[in-house]
């Protein structure tokens, strides 16, 4: 008796989580859906099925706006995102090394003002940056967006790796430095390829965030030629207002596209960035 | 074979050579933190100084700066009405989008942990939306789902209820854009699962042997433990809320319309600095934020004694 109460109440619960689940899913299922359907039917037919398929709003979307098409912000935003990722990993591995490995003085003073650093909300900086950078001659290109991360910019990350690297035991340094590796040659043949898991999440989470950048890359890129995806998407809708949502669906499908993929494809290293760190 | 030869080494190491190898490792380490030590001073720390200046001047970019003493201050507080209405605009997006979102990840936590069956689909499944949450794409897919001919309207239509357009009318496009950030509870849920993944299973089987009933072993069990969990994603949440700018801008009018309903801190802050070009002010609004965010981080740790639990067991457990 007991035994049966206790396996309905379990299927109450399966059919409510995937009930919930299905929900969660729905606007996305209708966001791919709808870009799959003629624009009379997307406001019309609010069921998920399509019933005229078309690849229309593909080829609409993607002539973009003032003579680019979304090649050239799927380009932009390739750029951007690749060259933060690479800086971003460089930086914080060695940042994360010294702190993590090395005894140096002030190294539990350099330690907080890394984590404080992570709670620094950038709008703090966010005006001075801009000066600088327009001081520079920076403004409309994509070096603002790409320099920070090359010196450090996301403490998160530093903090992560400095935990993956305390847990690398010490000895593995010792018998390297008797085999006559410098510091640099720990680093380099040890420490790093022993980190690349906490390193796969980095490059996972820096890819996201700046693919999904909207403030910075709109305060800092004005030129339609420099517009990553999330600065076309937006301006389809300044500009055409009602008329085109179908194509406006399509790229915003195209756009997540990267995203969802990566996930699917590493989700481990998501899912171990998440909980050691709460990134979101 | 290799520890032999490690305290070998130790033991013939002299004291001189020791202090010349730890001066070649700070050095090392200095260059190793170079480029974070450049972006810590140059990004952080002086732009920090520089903003704080900025704040007690007159700026706009094509003039130098003029000094002008606490006067944007006095103005936010005491004769600039956008500064309240973003003000009340971000704080009830922070309190009802923060803790819905956190009661909704440990519901789902809470659930997933009972041994269902595909545990593993469903974490993909909802973390799905905090994956693409704060994108611009999925910003346009809630204005429209919330529209006046969205599938929000077509989904109470069927049950025979009115719709409206949920994201013109400045009375209700908040209630939107908080659904977006609930709708991303994913991450804070996968928190909590490792969360309840800690917890001891003896205690539960000891409560059980006592006759504890559910609700008495969530109350007494479950929730002290998650405690220092809670409390971690209270404050992520709360400070990565009160930045929040996409949703809001897309959403709205990217001027804070309807009837500045979506007038949140930040776009007012943006829209002083890069629209009106009022840098100085912008820089004090800046710092104001600082101020709040540092207060409520200080408070929900200072307060943490009273209602965070830390069980001693927990780190062996």
């Amino acid at each position: 008796m007991l035994a049966n109460g206790w396996r309905l109440e379990r299927v109450v619960l399966q059919v409510l989580v995937s009930v919930v689940a299905v929900a969660m899913l729905y606007p996305v299922l209708w966001l791919l859906s709808s870009s799959l359907k003629p624009s009379y039917d997307i406001f019309t037919d609010p069921s998920l099925w399509v019933h005229h398929l078309t690849f229309a709003n593909y080829v609409s979307g993607w002539k973009g706006i003032g003579g680019y098409t979304f090649a050239r912000f799927f380009l932009n935003s390739t750029v951007v995102a690749g060259l933060s990722v690479a800086g971003n990993v460089l930086a914080c591995s060695l940042t994360a090394y010294a702190l993590a490995r090395l005894h140096f003085p002030l190294r539990r003073l350099w330690f907080a003002l890394v984590a404080m650093t992570m709670m620094l909300p950038f709008h703090v900086t966010l005006i001075p940056q801009y000066l600088i950078y327009h001081e520079l001659g920076w403004i409309n290109t994509i070096l603002p967006l790409v320099v920070p991360h090359w010196l450090g910019g996301d403490a998160f990350f530093i903090i992560m790796l400095v935990q993956f690297m305390r847990g690398i035991p010490r000895e593995l340094d010792e018998s390297a430095r008797i085999d006559g590796c410098g510091v640099w040659g720990i680093f380099a043949k040890i420490v790093f390829p022993l980190c690349v898991p906490a390193v796969i999440t980095t490059m996972l989470f820096t890819f996201y965030w700046v693919w999904d950048d909207f403030f910075s890359q709109m305060i800092y890129l004005n030129d339609v030629s420099r517009f990553t995806v999330p600065l076309g998407l937006n301006s389809m809708v300044d500009q055409s207002g009602n008329s085109n949502w179908g194509g406006l669906f399509a790229m915003s499908v195209l756009s997540l596209l990267p995203v969802v993929v990566l996930f699917l494809a590493c989700q481990r290293y998501f899912v171990e960035g998440i909980v050691t760190t709460g990134l979101k | 074979m290799r520890q032999v030869a490690i305290s070998l080494e130790r033991s013939l190491a002299r004291p001189r050579r020791r202090s010349v190898r730890s001066l070649q490792e700070a050095v090392a380490a200095y260059a190793f933190m170079l480029p974070w030590l450049v972006g810590f001073f140059g990004l952080a720390v002086g732009p920090m100084a520089a903003s704080l200046y900025l704040s007690l001047t007159d700026y706009s970019l094509l003039a130098p700066p003029h000094f002008i003493g606490v006067a944007n201050y006095v103005r936010i507080f005491t004769q600039d009405p956008s500064f309240y209405q973003s003000l009340r605009v971000t704080t009830l997006y922070v309190l009802l989008s923060v803790p819905c979102r956190l009661l909704f990840a440990l519901a789902v936590a809470m659930a997933l942990d009972q041994g269902i069956r595909a545990v593993g689909l469903y974490r993909t499944i909802y973390y799905i939306p905090s994956l693409m949450g704060g994108s611009v794409a999925v910003a346009l897919v809630w204005k429209k789902v919330f529209g006046y001919d969205g599938v929000f309207n077509h989904f109470l239509s069927l049950f025979g209820w009115q719709g409206m357009d949920w994201v013109a009318n400045p009375k209700t496009v908040l209630y939107t854009i908080v659904g977006l950030s609930v709708w991303q509870f994913g991450s804070a849920m996968l928190i909590f699962l490792a969360g309840l993944k800690q917890i001891p299973a003896e205690l539960y089987e000891a409560a059980s042997v006592d006759g504890a009933s559910r609700v008495r072993r969530f109350v007494s069990i479950t929730l002290p433990l998650l405690t220092p969990t809670i409390l971690f994603n209270l404050v992520m949440g709360i400070i990565s809320s009160f930045q929040n700018f996409t949703s809001g801008y897309i959403i709205g009018d990217g001027r804070g319309g309807p009837l500045q309903s979506t007038l949140f801190y930040t776009l007012n802050l943006y829209l002083q600095g890069f629209s009106y070009f009022h840098m100085g002010y912008a820089a004090a609004l800046a710092w104001v934020m600082l101020i709040i965010l540092a207060l409520l981080t200080w408070l929900l740790f200072a307060t943490q004694r009273y209602w965070v639990f830390y069980f001693d067991g927990q780190e062996k457990g």
